[in-house]
């Protein structure tokens, strides 16, 4: 291994502009005569538009224009969209209603935009904002998933009786009710996967500009996935004609999820630039984010498991209820459905699953992919229903996964997912180990001695990554491919530039790619450039999501440089004068096979360009490579994650006292960046377990609709992590990756509501198990209070 | 509008505000210092920390006529132009302090005002109290926790623009 090669942990390329202020956010970018554009939002969760009156707004001081939905509607800007079909049980489409990015006759949450202002500077924005006048009759709003298909409850969309937008179901329910029937034991829980508001720390902005003298748009925004913006934008929103519109997501502050859709705002700032003639900018206040971000999770679910005698599992069967908002976002039928029920398997051997889900609207923000995107929810119900059961047989939960583990590769589930390979036993040994888990009986006696309670939690995930085979998710409704781009770009001077069409917003691929490159190439990692989020520069991509950049993205990049390597052994061979099968290429050098001929890189580079040494009518001069790779499978990154909890009596107040996590995520590039991604969504996982959740009055006003109502981790309520690495390579792609991007927020939130209930001696527990909820669970069992007095 | 004047990273401006601007609109704004980022609006997050007279500030809770004759210090100030980084940067890049990038500059900024308070010893425990002010949404703030205790140490003996504060 090289100082910068594959598991190198190389020092990021990418930190010194962002350790010296010199990173460049949309909102950092000023374009000459820009203008600023502030929404007009509902204050209502839903209501009829009566009138918009925005004569008193346009005579404000800087407003350059007022534009309403009726205005947008004239200029058939077409409605935003969710770009996977979900088909219900009996066959029939999901039902999508219309989204216009202006709403014309009907809002249908709160901070649902009515109109813009278009002004000088912000604060004149603002001002002119609050005058327009919106004359809204206010109707009774439905908040709970629960309550939106009930009989009374109000609807939503014309198109979606009884608020439902699907009824969708996987699995063989005939199978599993015999499963059932013959059960010596059958574990049942209610659970609910709480609503979480992404929070990127960088708001979501678009700045938009429009060029009258060629007719091309520009968007500067703030985008996971560039490309899939200019084509939805183009194709479907009828903004531009594809090749008109050029969207530049730069440096972009984190995504989670919350960045990959294709939101209202980034279209009225297209659209408004160019009925103004100037460069039209908006950035999000904080609450804006959480009144538009699509947010997280927020299931209702009823899951039940049935084993047999000996602890082994013989079925599994789920009924959840998924909130998907007042709007389809981009992706949002995908999360409950695809990237949900087909990892009820979790790593265990089950026969037999079903699993039924109904998407609902409510009057609530849209809901969409957040890191890790059905597969937490997933792991949520499983990982609980696992340990409950273990718990209520008397088996030590541990060993009560150790038997229902898959032990043999390739394994097809009951539920569409052949794994391809994995040790499950091995990162739970390691893990336990390393969270010195037989310590664990002396260690909850001297908390007892101090009044506390302590628990320890497993959670055995395992997630689906490298997204996706493009025929399977076709099959299974993507209105889109899922593989990824690479194009190498050798100069004549031997550097290398890298077009991916991923997108890093604090992956590292700066580093990561130009760590591939450098090893495959043998050459200088300094000598190797990414370049990413333009569409202008990469010819398509699909963005960065799903943990696939690695995977599928870095495989895009090796097939390119196969193909780099091909071509340069001709030219190599020429300047040789040796035939093309003798030339050898290693550590950054040609050679004849059994000589002492040799030819640098660079020189190899050079004499592409120049075409001194060849015919270039028999072989084409340059240098440049492209390729598209489509994955074989999904990957499946696996492992254990462990949590040590210390429950304070007196206050409820949890506190993490422990965590090791052991992940299977295949061939490593950069350890110090996988970590980082482990601790990052660690924490997010714990954010839903113990503080965050999105509340939301019967009225559909969001309560929590600031960062001083909604409790996002901070430094002090999260301990340091333990991590470790198993590896098993994926077979499905060229370097055995598996991805890292999503685990800890996928094993996370199990892991800690197992360790609070083991330490409470109580089931009764949901998230965020904040200090009064778990107090409240605490006078409710007080065999646990008298353990530990 | 009113004219506001202040020293920022050394040198001496001035700009013509509204009364309602803030301290970061100005930095941004006015002297186009995008380095100081806007997270939450509402004082929670800490992007915006600059340092104000020598002590960490939140810039987004500053109005910029206020701040007539005051010193101030943004992440582009911390280094010399061509110089060395500072410690405290140094020891983010080489911890792996940062993800994304966008949280960065305002802990930079906070983490330097510990060291200036609690000095260059700083335990696991008093380095999570202290930035309480400042939220990261990638990190899980393991390695800023190790960036801050790494950085701490190596400001003993004086960092570059230490004096200038």
């Amino acid at each position: 291994m090289s100082a910068t090669g594959i598991g190198a942990a190389v020092r990021r390329k990418e930190d010194l502009r962002f350790i010296t202020g010199k990173g460049q956010y949309t909102d950092d970018v000023i374009r000459p005569g820009e203008t600023r554009a502030v929404f007009v939002r509902s204050p209502h969760a839903r209501a009829k538009i009566k009138s918009i009156d925005v004569n008193e707004a346009k005579k404000m001081p800087g407003v350059v224009a007022v534009l309403t939905g009726a205005e947008l509607a004239n200029d058939k800007i077409g409605n935003l969209i969710c770009g996977w079909m979900i088909h219900s049980k009996d066959g029939s489409p999901m039902k999508m209603a219309p989204h216009p990015a202006l709403a014309a006759t009907s809002v249908n949450h709160v901070g649902d935009a009515v109109a813009v202002v278009i002004a000088e500077t912000k604060a004149q924005g603002r001002d002119a904002a609050e005058k327009v006048k919106v004359d809204y009759e206010p109707l009774p709003a439905v908040v709970d998933p629960g309550k939106a298909q009930g009989k009374g409850a109000p609807q939503i969309h014309e198109v979606a009786p009884n608020n439902t937008i699907y009824q969708w179901h996987l699995g063989d329910q005939k199978a599993v009710e015999a499963a059932f029937a013959q059960a010596k034991h059958v574990t049942r829980l209610d659970l609910i996967n709480n609503r979480l508001v992404p929070n990127a720390i960088e708001p979501r902005a678009a700045l938009a500009e429009y060029d009258s003298g060629t007719d091309q748009l520009t968007l500067w925004n703030t985008s996971q996935n560039p490309h899939v913006a200019r084509l939805v934008i183009a194709a479907f929103v009828g903004m531009a004609p594809e090749h008109k519109l050029r969207v530049i997501a730069p440096d972009v502050g984190g995504g989670f999820g919350s960045k990959i859709f294709i939101y209202p705002e980034e279209v009225v700032c297209l659209w408004a630039s160019r009925k103004v003639g100037r460069p039209v900018k908006w950035t999000a206040e904080r609450s804006e984010s959480f009144l538009t971000d699509a947010h997280g999770r927020d299931h209702v679910t009823h899951a039940e498991l049935a084993l047999d005698g000996n602890g082994k599992i013989l079925a599994l069967r789920a009924k959840t209820i998924a909130n998907l908002g007042a709007y389809m976002s981009t992706f949002s039928s995908s999360v409950p459905t695809y990237l949900y029920g087909t990892l009820l398997s979790g790593q265990y051997d089950i026969p037999q699953i079903y699993c039924e889900v109904d998407a609902v609207y409510t009057n609530t923000v849209p809901v969409d992919a957040y890191r890790g995107a059905g597969r937490p929810e997933a792991t949520f119900v499983v990982e609980r229903l696992v340990e409950v059961a273990a718990r209520e047989i008397g088996i030590e939960p541990a060993e009560l996964r150790k038997r229902n583990f898959i032990k043999s590769f390739p394994h097809q589930t009951p539920v569409i997912m052949a794994y391809d390979a994995g040790d499950y036993n091995a990162s739970l040994k390691k893990a336990m180990e390393l969270a010195d888990v037989k310590g664990i009986g002396k260690r909850k006696r001297e908390s007892a001695r101090n009044g506390k309670l302590r628990g320890i939690g497993y959670s055995t995930y395992i997630e689906a990554c490298g997204i996706a085979p493009s025929q399977a998710v076709g099959s299974l409704g993507c209105g889109v491919g899922l593989w990824e781009s690479a194009e190498v770009r050798v100069n004549p001077t031997g550097s290398v530039e890298v077009l991916t069409g991923t997108h890093a917003h604090g992956q590292g691929h700066e580093t990561t790619f130009a760590q591939l490159v450098s090893e495959r190439l043998g050459i200088p990692f300094e000598n190797v450039s990414i370049v990413h989020g333009d569409t202008d520069k990469v010819q398509f991509g699909m963005g960065t999501y799903g943990s696939r950049s690695g995977a599928v993205g870095m495989s895009a990049i090796v097939k390119a440089l196969d193909k780099i390597e091909a071509k340069a052994k001709k030219v190599a061979a020429h300047m040789l004068e040796a035939a093309e099968g003798d030339i050898e290429f290693k550590d950054g050098k040609f050679s004849v096979a059994g000589t002492d001929k040799t030819a640098a890189w660079g020189d190899v580079a050079l004499n592409a360009y120049i075409a001194h040494k060849f015919a270039g009518q028999e072989l084409e001069p340059g240098l440049k490579e492209t390729s598209f790779y489509d994955p074989t499978n999904f990957t499946f990154p696996a492992g254990c994650h462990i949590c040590e909890v210390e429950v304070d009596i007196e206050t409820g107040n949890t506190e993490i006292v422990g965590w090791t996590a052991v992940d299977d995520f295949g061939t490593v590039i950069n350890p110090m960046i996988v970590e980082g991604q482990v601790h990052g969504g660690i924490a997010q996982g714990v954010g839903q377990a113990l503080l965050e959740g999105a509340v939301y009055d019967k009225d559909g006003q969001l309560v929590t609709g600031s960062l001083m109502d909604y409790t996002m981790p901070r430094a002090h309520n999260l301990p340091s992590f333990n991590v470790g690495l198993t590896e098993t390579k994926s077979p499905s792609n060229p370097l055995g990756i598996k991805g890292c991007g999503e685990a800890g927020a996928i094993a996370a939130p199990a892991a800690v509501i197992n360790a609070i209930t083991d330490a409470i001696g109580s089931e009764q527990i949901s998230m965020p198990a904040t200090a009064s909820a778990v107090w409240s669970a605490l006078q409710r069992t007080p065999a646990a209070r008298k353990a530990a007095e | 509008m009113p004219a506001v004047s202040m020293t920022v990273n050394g040198k001496a401006v001035t700009g013509d505000v509204e009364a309602r601007t803030l301290l970061v609109q100005f930095l941004r704004e006015n002297l186009r210092l995008t380095g100081t980022h806007v997270g939450c609006d509402t004082s929670q997050c800490g992007a915006c920390v600059v340092h104000v007279n020598g002590k960490a500030a939140k810039s987004c809770t500053l109005l910029a006529l206020t701040l007539e004759g005051a010193d101030i210090t943004t992440i582009e100030g911390l280094a010399e132009p061509n110089g060395p980084l500072h410690p405290m940067q140094e020891a983010f890049r080489q911890n792996h302090g940062l993800q994304c990038g966008y949280c960065t500059p305002g802990m930079i900024m906070s983490a330097i005002d510990i060291v200036r308070r609690k000095g260059n010893d700083l335990d696991e425990h008093t380095i999570r109290e202290e930035l309480e002010g400042n939220i990261c949404r990638c990190t899980g703030y393991h390695n800023i926790v190790k960036s801050v205790a790494a950085g701490a140490k190596a400001m003993k003996g004086g960092p570059t623009r230490q004096a200038a504060e």
